[in-house]
């Protein structure tokens, strides 16, 4: 059977996509927040999994406003690069995994949760940028890759409960598949931060290490956290924390902590990061 | 359950991007999604009314994109993620962009940035900075 072995979280910042596109991984302003993802890219060399399912939110790179889909699921063999503004990002696409995605895909839908399903999509730089912070600039990507989109850009945004149990449903759908594949889940986007208005800029690290200490020990506690909450305290765009509770439900009751790292800034954004792996593995 | 928008209009410097707002902001948000070629980034900044004028956006929200007030652009329902777009094709990062917003200059904001964010003491309720 396929088996959920790690969850991975980090922030995907546009800016640190652009960092390791220009080499200015060592420039003084960005060099201790890549100093934070060596551990990761030495870890996942050692614990290279042959799927990654990749949480994440298109910035209106792909998904305009015709169609919003709250939670979707890339069924595809392979994904372009979006031109999000500033010319495409010099990488490789991402390959998909057709046939455990449309398996997981159909065991959610079954399951109730009605996925909108993707047979075309580009990917931003929600889902490409974790991509190089665990896996650095190579010439073709380490691991095949399942989009899983979620709007967490217009509210109302799918409720903390629901995420948490959407992760839930990936964890039984995976081990229900019928292959021996070694599948991560990597929760992307956060912590704190605000991109737009008078209140621009906010950061709140507290609240961001209560909420890692959270989603590990306390995920059911964690899930009832409501939207205005995360709004007010992590920021108007802290919202996409949501996300990190997808993955930390398909991880099961009790988790490892294997590593954590926290940085302000990168471009406007509080950075966070962190491994954890099921305690039952 | 009902859906409350009316809680987020509280929180200070902050306009949440609601399916109400999604709707009001349809047109200038489309616009915003066709400046993901670089034909036509060239064509806006060729002419901009001109380009702007092909959309279907109300007068003020042409008006808010010529002039670039990105406050203003929130409030008549663009999102900050399809307005990066614009910022994106006149070469500035979301740092510069977002930086307009506030009261400070980008260079200001950078440093604020970089001695830990804008603190969140005061910045939680309008009725409590006596703004509501």
């Amino acid at each position: 059977m396929a088996k959920i072995t790690a969850g991975v979280s980090t922030s995907h910042v546009p800016a640190v996509g652009m960092a390791v596109d220009m080499g200015k991984e060592a420039d003084s302003y960005w060099a201790p927040m890549f100093a934070g993802y060596d551990f990761s890219k030495q870890w996942i060399k050692d614990n290279m999994p042959d799927v990654v399912i990749i949480v994440y939110n298109d910035h209106a790179s792909y998904f305009g406003m015709e169609i919003m889909p709250t939670f979707a699921m890339g069924i595809a063999p392979k994904y372009g690069i979006c031109d999000e503004g500033y010319g495409k990002r010099p990488i490789p696409d991402v390959m998909g995994a057709p046939e455990l995605s449309t398996h997981l895909a159909a065991s959610l839908i079954t399951d109730d949760f009605d996925m909108t399903i993707l047979n075309v999509l580009e990917v931003d730089h929600g889902l490409t940028v974790p991509m190089s912070l665990m896996f650095g600039a190579p010439e073709a990507w380490p691991v095949k890759v399942i989009p899983l989109p979620v709007n967490v850009v217009m509210n109302p945004q799918p409720s903390g409960e629901r995420c948490l149990a959407l992760g839930k449903a990936i964890r039984r759908a995976v081990e229900n598949f019928d292959g021996d594949l070694k599948v991560q889940i990597w929760g992307t986007g956060g912590m704190s931060h605000q991109i737009q208005g008078a209140r621009a800029g906010l950061i709140n690290e507290p609240w961001d290490r209560k909420f890692m200490d959270d989603l590990v020990n306390d995920p059911e506690t964690l899930q009832h956290k409501p939207h205005l909450e995360y709004m007010v305290e992590a920021g108007s765009e802290g919202v996409e924390l949501i996300m990190w509770l997808i993955m930390r439900g398909a991880l099961g009751d009790k988790v490892d902590e294997v590593y954590r790292f926290y940085h302000v800034p990168a471009s406007n954004t509080a950075v966070g990061h962190m491994i954890l792996t099921p305690k039952d593995n | 359950m009902k859906p409350d928008f009316e809680q987020f209009k509280d929180i200070p410097g902050t306009t949440i991007f609601t399916i109400e707002l999604a709707q009001l902001g349809f047109e200038l948000n489309q616009f915003c999604m066709t400046l993901r070629s670089q034909a036509n980034r060239d064509e806006f900044h060729a002419d901009e009314r001109a380009y702007v004028d092909k959309f279907n956006m109300t007068e003020e929200q042409k008006q808010a994109v010529l002039d670039r007030d990105f406050q203003k652009m929130l409030d008549l329902g663009g999102n900050v993620y399809f307005l990066s777009k614009i910022f994106a094709s006149d070469g500035l990062s979301y740092v510069q962009a977002v930086s307009t917003m506030t009261d400070m200059n980008v260079e200001e904001y950078k440093q604020m940035m970089l001695d830990g964010g804008r603190n969140i003491e005061g910045w939680r309720s309008k009725k409590e900075r006596g703004e509501a």
